[in-house]
């Protein structure tokens, strides 16, 4: 962990318009649930449905593609990453610390929304909120890094990252049961499942399957984006 | 004494090469790197500031490898050629950055002298993203002295700098060569480079055209054959007054569009002699051009005469 890396990384993703993003997203969500509450009452059913639906499986998703994509593609697509990379400076540390700056968006603009937006809906019974949002939590920190690694390999990271959180995990998902074994939605929904009172949340994969695979994703993700990182290269202009 | 060695390097992508088997030695004091646009000069700059690994042979400093070698850069400033920098910094955050990011043990003072350096401390407190081009430069010249770097390797970096900005930074480099660092940059402009570099290194296409001073540099250019086109009043009575002279190779005359075209081996002479003879002969001269003076064509003649 280098505190300069991490530093530069959060103002640039917090700074530009990329912070609005990640402020509209938990907003919305905030809104969108006093008003429900307001309107339809206190209903596990619909709950769920919100916290499931669009915290756990687009916002969670989304903030983690922006703030995992955000934390490093944009300094390689202009080149200004060569100024972290000619330090004596160990690749994994700067790729650590792009890391941690992801996770903390994704902890502030994705699992706390998901936190507060479940008092709002359900209050605090049979832990619906507390499973939803440590699934959340789990989850915003799979997807930061398996962005991070998209963005350290691929110029189009946004494109890529969209098409697995929304058409893998969401509609091949529905459609290929098969698929949602490999899905980090399904992965963080069995931890939730755990904590959460029995038959309150529920995953297609199992406990035993998903927490490996979740670190898998996680520490891979990392590993291989520091081991990409340290042979980026910098073709000429010419 | 910190030392660059290039040892046949070559560097290819896909099918395109880009460095063509080049060695050399990069020593202590101001190294010029002349080529035209496209040479090379960038893919080799890469390659002894470790963001892009050989093809073939090797890039170390001082008997090292520089790429993957992390622990290079404590002795490696670099100067990019590319603009893009941390844009929503300030100036000073951006230079103490670089500092800590050394991990220097006082980034702050440090970053002071590096700024004083490079004259930048009056706008240090202002958005990088609102400087001017030569003021974007002298920042990353901060950025990359901030660790007192036994070598500079700097990009292009006179490219849009205004004639003040220019001096000055030649001054600075100049400063930093005599100091016994071992400084290079690379330029297409002969002119900009026999000014600073008391070494020169010539790319042209890939290859290794030339090296020496740069008073070697600049006679290897005038001396080569040069071509002109001349029209005349009489053009055959020019042609065999001028090829007496042994300052001219051959004459080619073109029926056609009605034209001489010449070849001289001595470039000041015959600039002297082409007007003398006309003038003498009764002839008047139309046109008088030289058919080659591009820099690229003084390249690909250097390239040739290797």
């Amino acid at each position: 962990m280098n505190v300069t890396v991490a530093r530069l990384t959060a103002r640039g993703l917090l700074g530009r318009r990329r912070g609005l993003l990640l402020l509209a997203l938990p907003v919305l969500l905030l809104a969108l649930s006093a008003l429900i509450r307001g309107v339809a009452g206190q209903d596990q059913g619909t709950a769920s449905n919100i916290l499931g639906g669009l915290a756990l499986g687009t916002m969670v998703p989304l903030v983690g593609l922006v703030a995992g994509t955000g934390a490093i593609g944009p300094e390689i697509d202009d080149g200004s990453i060569i100024y972290l990379l000619s330090k004596p400076q160990p690749r994994w540390k700067i790729i650590t610390s792009k890391l941690v700056v992801a996770i903390g968006c994704s902890v502030v603009f994705a699992a706390l929304p998901t936190y507060f937006a479940g008092l709002i809906l359900f209050g605090t019974f049979e832990n619906l909120t507390l499973g939803y949002t440590i699934a959340a939590l789990i989850a915003g920190i799979a997807y930061s890094a398996l962005f991070l690694l998209l963005g350290v390999v691929s110029r189009h990271a946004v494109v890529w990252g969209l098409m697995y959180a929304l058409l893998w995990e969401t509609v091949v998902g529905a459609y290929v049961p098969g698929a949602q074994t490999l899905s980090v939605h399904q992965w963080a929904l069995s931890i939730g499942e755990k904590i959460a009172s029995p038959g309150v949340i529920s995953s297609s994969v199992h406990l035993p399957t998903a927490v490996p695979l979740l670190l898998v994703a996680t520490l891979g993700g990392a590993w291989l984006a520091s081991a990409r990182l340290t042979r980026l290269t910098l073709a000429g202009e010419e | 004494m910190t030392t660059i060695s290039i040892d046949r390097a070559s560097r290819w992508f896909g099918n395109v090469v880009a460095v063509n088997d080049v060695s050399m030695t990069i020593e202590p004091g101001v190294t010029g790197l002349l080529g035209p646009n496209g040479a090379g000069k960038s893919t080799l700059i890469h390659m002894m500031s470790g963001f892009l690994p050989p093809s073939s042979g090797s890039v170390t400093l001082d008997g090292t490898p520089i790429w993957k070698n992390q622990q290079a850069y404590k002795q490696i400033g670099l100067v990019p050629e590319r603009e893009a920098m941390y844009d929503f910094l300030t100036g000073w955050d951006f230079v103490l950055a670089n500092a800590e990011l050394h991990g220097l043990p006082d980034p702050g003072g440090a970053a002071q002298r590096a700024l004083a350096t490079v004259e930048m401390e009056y706008a240090q407190d202002r958005q990088v993203s609102t400087y001017s081009k030569g003021m974007k430069q002298r920042v990353k010249m901060a950025s990359a002295l901030v660790h007192d770097p036994a070598v500079l390797l700097l990009d292009e970096p006179f490219n849009g700098m205004d004639p003040r900005q220019r001096m000055q930074l030649m001054e600075l480099l100049r400063r930093f060569g005599a100091d016994g660092r071992t400084v290079l940059f690379s330029s297409h402009i002969l002119e900009e480079v026999e000014q600073l570099a008391r070494h020169i290194e010539v790319i042209v296409a890939g290859r290794h055209a030339a090296s020496g001073d740069y008073r070697k540099i600049r006679r290897l250019m005038t001396d080569r054959p040069h071509r002109y086109t001349v029209k005349s009043s009489d053009d055959r009575a020019l042609a065999s007054a001028l090829i007496a002279d042994p300052s001219t190779a051959g004459i080619e005359l073109d029926l056609k569009d009605q034209q001489l075209q010449i070849q001289a081996v001595d470039f000041y002479r015959f600039t002297e002699l082409v007007p003398r003879v006309a003038k003498e002969a009764g002839i008047r001269l139309l046109t008088v051009s030289p058919a080659d003076e591009s820099l690229e064509s003084v390249f690909s003649y250097l390239v040739a005469a290797k």
